[in-house]
Order: structure tokens, then C-alpha cells, then sequence
């Protein structure tokens, strides 16, 4: 497996590939109709960016992806999609042309931008050099944890986490406030499960 | 649902649900020397309560996990992560300085460690509860009244 990562092709067309399947579902995305045919592309949209991520090395970030994008996303969205229509209205064609533009002008925009990155893994690049060099030579003598990630994000940046924790916690907190907490449709369901003798709504996902 | 087209579905998902709980403890535990942490370890233990709660019904699975235990959850995590950071001020610390946890002099690390651990402790927590809250939320939410319910 590594030998096919180290060879000049390999990266790039494993890169290629997993850019054009991406391509592909986002266009797929934007032109169904059906709702849940939508959110079980997202799903696949999500395991393939994992994937992408993990075949340029950023797996934290893949598996996050993976586990929040794929497993989580998905599992809210069909929860969603059950209080809504099953389709999405069609909309008028040229309505669909503002977007249009905007996106082409973001994209080309991007691309332009992109001709200044540096190289992947390149080890003159300003985040290999800067102050990232630097968490990297500090890290083990100021705090003997081996990841460098979690280092960063628990000792030196402990506030930002924290931030990010009370953020999780008052997004399911507005979320469970706006739409209820569960329980009266718990009682409901419970009611609706003795009632029909096990035919209730629940699972039907 | 009492028929037995699901039942594949409900053997793998009985097979596959501890896995995956133990695959996120692990995450979890194991995240201050490998990638992933307790923000992932979280996701992955709610996508187990949601697994089983996809497989073997909602109203299960709000029995085993009841709403209040998942929002009391979140809550708690914060209280801890917010808690280590008071605990290094009473020691003598800034907030949240690990290192004035148990008072060790410069170059120990233990304070370092255990701080972690237990920050982490503290998101897991608040991120599996929060996720948890968000899918009752929304799976457990009765929608419009049906002609039959007439």
C-alpha cells in the first residue's frame, strides 16, 4: 500500500479518481428530486471525501468526515426528511442562473487562487515553517503528550475547545428546545405502539 | 416491523452496535496518541444509539437511553471541562493550566495527562449527549395529525 502512495502516478490518480466520483455525486446532488435518494448521496459524498482525505494524510479530518459527515449527517437528515415532503418542489430554470454565476465566478476564483498553493507535503511551505515547526519542537517537553493534534487542541488551545464543547451543547440544546425534547412523542409513540399492537411509526427508516 | 424482513438488518446490527461502542471508547481513549479524538469518539458512540435505534425501533431505544440521561449528559460534560479549568485555579493556576493541577514542579508531565484525559471525558460527553438530543429532536418528533389518528 505504501509503495503504491510513494510512486509519482499513484497520489494523482488515486487523487483524480476521488475528486471526479466527488464531481460526480454533487452534480447528481443538484439535479434529484427525491429527498431521501439526496440524503443517502450526501452520505456517499461524505465516505468519499473521507477517503480523499485519508489518501492526501489528513485522517483526523477524514474521520471526522467519516464519522460526523457519513454516520451522524445522515442519520439526522433521514430524521428530518420524515417531518417533510418526500420530493423537492422542481424550481423555475432560470432561477437556477444567479446561482449559476455566482458559483462559476467562486470557482474560477478558486482555481485561480489555487495556482499559488504549495506543493502537498511540501517542507517550505509557510504552515511547515512557521508556527507550526514550532508546536512540533515544543510539544514534548512542555507536555509529554506524543499527538501533537490533541496537544494543541487540549493544552494550548484549551479555551477554543472549551468554546467548541459549549458550542455542541448549545446547538443540540436549540435544536431539542425548537423541535422538543422527545419525550411527549415518546408517550405518543408508546401509546401508538400498544394501540396498533406494534405497528407504530417508529424504524420505519 | 414484527415481520421478518428485518431480520438480517437487526442480527448485524446486534453484531456490529457493541462494536462499534467499543471502537468509540477506544477513539476515545486512545485519541492522545493517535488520530481521532473525544469530538469523533462522541459522533461514534451516537451513531451506536442511533444504529440501534434505526434497527430496533425509537421507543427502545429512548428506554434504554432516555432523553433526559442524553441532555443531562451534555450538560455534565461541559460541567467537567469548565470544572478542570476551575480546579487549576484553585490549585494556584491559570484556568485551565494543567500543568497547577496536582502542584508538580516544572518538566512533570502527570498533571498534563490527567488534565487531558479528563477534558476529553468532558466533550465526549457533551458531544454524544448533544448528538443524542439533536436525533430524539428530530426522530421522536410527532409530525402532523394523520387521518387515521382521527
Amino acid at each position: 500500500m505504501r509503495e503504491l502512495f510513494t510512486t509519482d502516478a499513484g497520489p494523482a490518480l488515486i487523487n483524480i479518481a476521488l475528486l471526479a466520483i466527488l464531481f460526480i455525486v454533487a452534480i447528481a446532488i443538484a439535479r434529484l428530486r427525491s429527498l431521501f435518494a439526496i440524503v443517502m448521496l450526501s452520505g456517499v459524498y461524505s465516505v468519499v471525501s473521507a477517503a480523499w482525505y485519508i489518501a492526501v494524510d489528513a485522517v483526523d479530518v477524514g474521520y471526522t468526515e467519516a464519522a460526523v459527515g457519513a454516520g451522524m449527517s445522515t442519520a439526522v437528515l433521514l430524521g428530518a426528511m420524515l417531518l417533510t415532503a418526500r420530493t423537492a418542489k422542481p424550481d423555475k430554470p432560470f432561477k437556477r442562473l444567479g446561482p449559476l454565476l455566482i458559483c462559476g465566478a467562486v470557482a474560477v476564483m478558486l482555481i485561480y487562487a489555487s495556482v499559488d498553493l504549495p506543493g502537498l507535503g511540501d517542507p517550505n511551505s509557510p504552515a511547515n515553517t512557521g508556527a507550526g515547526m514550532t508546536y512540533v519542537h515544543v510539544n514534548w517537553y512542555d507536555t509529554g503528550v506524543p499527538n501533537v493534534v490533541t496537544s494543541v487542541l487540549a493544552s494550548y488551545r484549551g479555551f477554543d475547545t472549551m468554546g467548541e464543547t459549549v458550542v455542541v451543547f448549545v446547538a443540540g440544546l436549540a435544536v431539542a428546545m425548537l423541535l422538543g425534547f422527545g419525550e411527549r412523542s415518546l408517550a405518543e409513540t408508546l401509546r401508538n405502539t400498544k394501540k396498533r399492537s406494534g405497528k407504530g411509526k417508529e424504524g420505519d427508516a | 416491523m414484527k415481520g421478518d424482513h428485518h431480520v438480517i438488518l437487526r442480527v448485524i446490527g446486534k453484531c456490529f452496535i457493541p462494536l462499534i461502542v467499543i471502537y468509540g471508547f477506544y477513539v476515545q481513549f486512545h485519541g492522545e496518541v493517535g488520530p481521532g479524538g473525544a469530538f469523533q469518539a462522541g459522533v461514534v458512540l451516537a451513531v451506536a444509539i442511533i444504529l440501534n435505534s434505526l434497527t430496533f425501533g425509537l421507543a427502545p431505544t429512548m428506554r434504554a437511553v432516555p432523553p433526559v440521561f442524553a441532555r443531562t449528559l451534555a450538560a455534565v460534560g461541559v460541567l467537567i471541562y469548565v470544572g478542570v479549568g476551575f480546579w487549576s485555579m484553585i490549585q494556584g493556576g491559570l484556568f485551565l493550566e494543567y500543568q497547577a493541577l496536582f502542584g508538580e514542579p516544572p518538566g512533570g508531565h502527570d498533571g498534563q495527562h490527567a488534565g487531558i484525559i479528563i477534558v476529553e471525558l468532558g466533550v465526549l460527553f457533551a458531544v454524544t449527549g448533544a448528538m443524542i438530543t439533536i436525533f430524539y429532536a428530530l426522530a421522536g418528533r410527532v409530525g402532523e395529525i394523520r387521518d387515521e389518528d382521527w
